[in-house]
């Protein structure tokens, strides 16, 4: 059975959802729509009048189950090339050029199983909520914890249906970086080695993580965990590049 | 050896499956360097470069780099003993350097 090549195509935006002040969902309809894995993204391919191109990836936000469309979550990057674009030019009924679904590492499904240990920073929770979201819809009961460091409150993505989900085994952890308010009982720091020791110590033996976002965090998560000896083979990364 | 704008072979996973005509990430692979086993996606992206450098999260060295030219892709992957297919049935490729 030959693979299906992977080719662009042009998706029309079919809806536009704010989900905090700097990240937005866009669900784009796809004419040759793929079954994806939680974890997979898709390329992203804009191209100007004289023929400059500019490509960037956004992971999958949505659950596998959601048939001929995707969601993206992109957060909006001062100065940026790509995420401007989604949230000052794009409207519902625009096109633009995708290709996907695309990876086959960074991903999860129950049969993989768990203890889940998933922490993300900013838009680094994108692909760790398509797993959050095919965990619940599967009914699977994994032991998940996320831990997902923001700057603050107001930053953190799919904050309701987080705490919504909570519960049936899934933890969530925030850690704001920047600001907290009045009795804020959780995490107020960048993530670091004491914080994934308590958080792995609740979780349980063996743990299967994921981390993703910008590459400091999952350098300090990668290197925080090797200390704490995890094996390198049940730690899956996902590199955003650098954040400001 | 890394730095901030490291990024993960899944980051450029997409030409990947072009280049090879298949998903890459999940394939095993050896470091012709220091002979770590392990996943396409454990592999550091470079994609400043004009072609994109993956480079061994062990050793640091080069395992696969490509460059686009006016008539496709061109693959070095000297630094690579053998790429593999992923281990067992689980598509993901857990634990793949365990036998
Ligand atoms: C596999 C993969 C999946 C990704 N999934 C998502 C996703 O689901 N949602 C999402 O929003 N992004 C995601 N990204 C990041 C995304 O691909 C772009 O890198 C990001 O949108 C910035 O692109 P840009 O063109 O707007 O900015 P650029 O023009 O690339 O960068 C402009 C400036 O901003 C800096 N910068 C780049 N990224 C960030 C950042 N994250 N925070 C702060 N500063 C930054 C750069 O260093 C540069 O100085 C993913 C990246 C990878 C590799
Ligand atoms: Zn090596």
């Amino acid at each position: 059975m030959p693979p299906e090549p992977l080719v662009w195509q042009i998706a029309t935006v079919s809806a536009i959802r704010g989900e905090t002040e700097r990240a937005s969902s866009f669900t784009l309809s796809l004419p040759a729509w793929r079954p994806h894995r939680a974890g997979q993204h898709y390329d992203v391919r804009l191209t100007a009048a004289d023929g400059y191109q500019a490509q960037r990836s956004y992971s999958i936000a949505s659950p596998p189950a959601h048939t001929g469309v995707v969601d993206l979550t992109i957060e909006r990057i001062p100065d940026g090339e790509v995420s401007p674009y989604f949230h000052d030019v794009l409207e519902v009924g625009d096109l633009v050029e995708v290709r996907g679904p695309i990876g086959g590492y960074f991903v999860w499904e129950p049969a993989l199983g768990g203890p889940l240990l998933l922490v993300a920073g900013g838009s680094g929770v994108v692909p760790l909520m398509a797993m959050i979201r095919q965990r619940a819809a599967a009914g699977d009961t994994t032991p998940t914890t996320l831990l997902y460091s923001a700057r603050d409150v107001d930053d953190l993505i799919y904050r309701d249906e987080l705490d919504a989900l909570a519960g049936d085994g899934l933890r969530v952890l925030p850690t704001l970086t920047r600001a907290h308010p009045p009795g804020w009982t959780g995490y107020a720091r960048r993530v670091d080695e004491p914080m994934l020791a308590e958080v792995l110590a609740a979780l349980g033996p063996d743990p299967l993580v994921y981390a993703c976002g910008p590459t400091l965090l999952v350098e300090t998560v990668a290197a925080g965990l090797v200390n704490l000896g995890v094996p390198p083979d049940r730690v899956r990364t996902e590199r955003f590049g650098p954040s400001n | 050896m890394f730095d901030e704008s490291t990024l993960d072979a899944n980051a450029v996973a997409g030409e990947l499956e072009v280049l090879f005509a298949v998903e890459m990430t999940a394939v095993v692979g050896k470091c012709a360097h220091c002979g770590n086993e392990a996943a396409v996606g454990t592999l550091r992206a470079y994609v400043n470069a004009p072609g994109v450098v993956l480079r061994c999260s062990i050793c640091g060295e080069v395992v696969i780099a490509w460059a686009w030219t006016p008539t496709g892709g061109r693959v070095d992957r000297s630094g690579a003993s053998w790429l593999g297919q992923p281990s067992g049935a689980a598509p993901s490729a857990a634990a793949p350097s365990e036998a």
